[in-house]
């Protein structure tokens, strides 16, 4: 599965449209991240475990749309966008979405 | 009596003691990250990020896949106390920009290091995002995305 977020696979011709795909997943900080977080606060800087966290529910965001593009029968996705919103205070949405196409 | 003045004087000191660690610890880590962001820079170089959609080269493409890199960055007490006086004047606030600077030229050169192969990136977004606005007791923090198409390309 190619995945790019330009509007073709450079160097590929697209020869099918398949229509949008998306994944998404909502993710929860948990206590003691959470905790260790506002810790961090007082200095400032990066907080790696919600970093890591974000990774995570992006792989996994990205993962649900490549599932949905090939029960499509797509071997590639393009024009990919990736947004993160927050839903509720201490839980962020990840949404990945783009077209389900079919390269040469 | 005596003890009581003492816990007053304890309860008036320590949001003080915490507003200097983290002025102070604060900057030094912020200057450590600029000189490692820098450095880093150099070493990436060679390797562009364009926000151009097309390759308009001769060299063929071989493969080319989906390259992100991501920062959460929070701010320190001391720059939030300096955004609050900030906000009765207005103006720009000075104090978050290196902050948010620093996250995004992280966030791209996480980006670029996830594909270290790659010889151009193409279609480059940066998109910052807050997680939680810091009202109250709850820490104020943003992400920053950088995304891209990581092209190989055969020599």
């Amino acid at each position: 599965m190619v995945i790019t977020n330009v509007e073709t696979v450079p160097g590929q011709s697209i020869i099918e449209h398949y229509g949008l795909v998306q994944g998404s997943t909502i993710r929860a900080k948990h206590m003691g991240k959470d905790i260790m977080a506002s810790f961090k606060n007082i200095i400032g800087g990066e907080l790696k475990g919600y970093t890591q966290l974000l990774i995570e529910a992006r792989e996994e965001a990205v993962d649900r749309m490549e599932k949905q593009a090939e029960e499509l029968g797509a071997n590639a996705v393009v024009n990919v966008r990736i947004s993160t919103s927050s839903v509720a205070q201490g839980a962020a949405e990840i949404l990945a979405y783009g077209t389900a196409v079919r390269v040469d | 009596m005596n003890m009581q003045s003492l816990l007053n004087l304890m309860h008036l000191c320590f949001p003080l003691i915490l507003l200097i660690l983290g002025c102070v610890v604060g900057k030094i880590t912020e200057w450590n990250h600029y000189k490692m962001i820098k450095k880093r820079e150099e070493e990436w170089l060679t390797v562009p990020a364009l926000t151009a959609k097309t390759y308009s080269g001769e060299l063929p493409v071989q493969r080319s896949e989906i390259a992100v890199g991501s920062v959460v960055v929070s701010v320190d007490h001391f720059k939030r106390l300096f955004m609050n006086i900030r906000r009765i004047f207005g103006g720009e606030v000075c104090s978050y920009s290196p902050l948010i600077d620093r996250g995004r030229r992280e966030a791209l050169l996480r980006m670029k290091e996830s594909c270290p192969e790659a010889n151009m990136f193409l279609n480059c977004r940066l998109q910052t995002s807050t997680i939680s606005n810091g009202k109250g007791k709850s820490t104020g923090c943003v992400e920053v995305i950088a995304y891209s198409t990581a092209l190989h390309l055969r020599k």
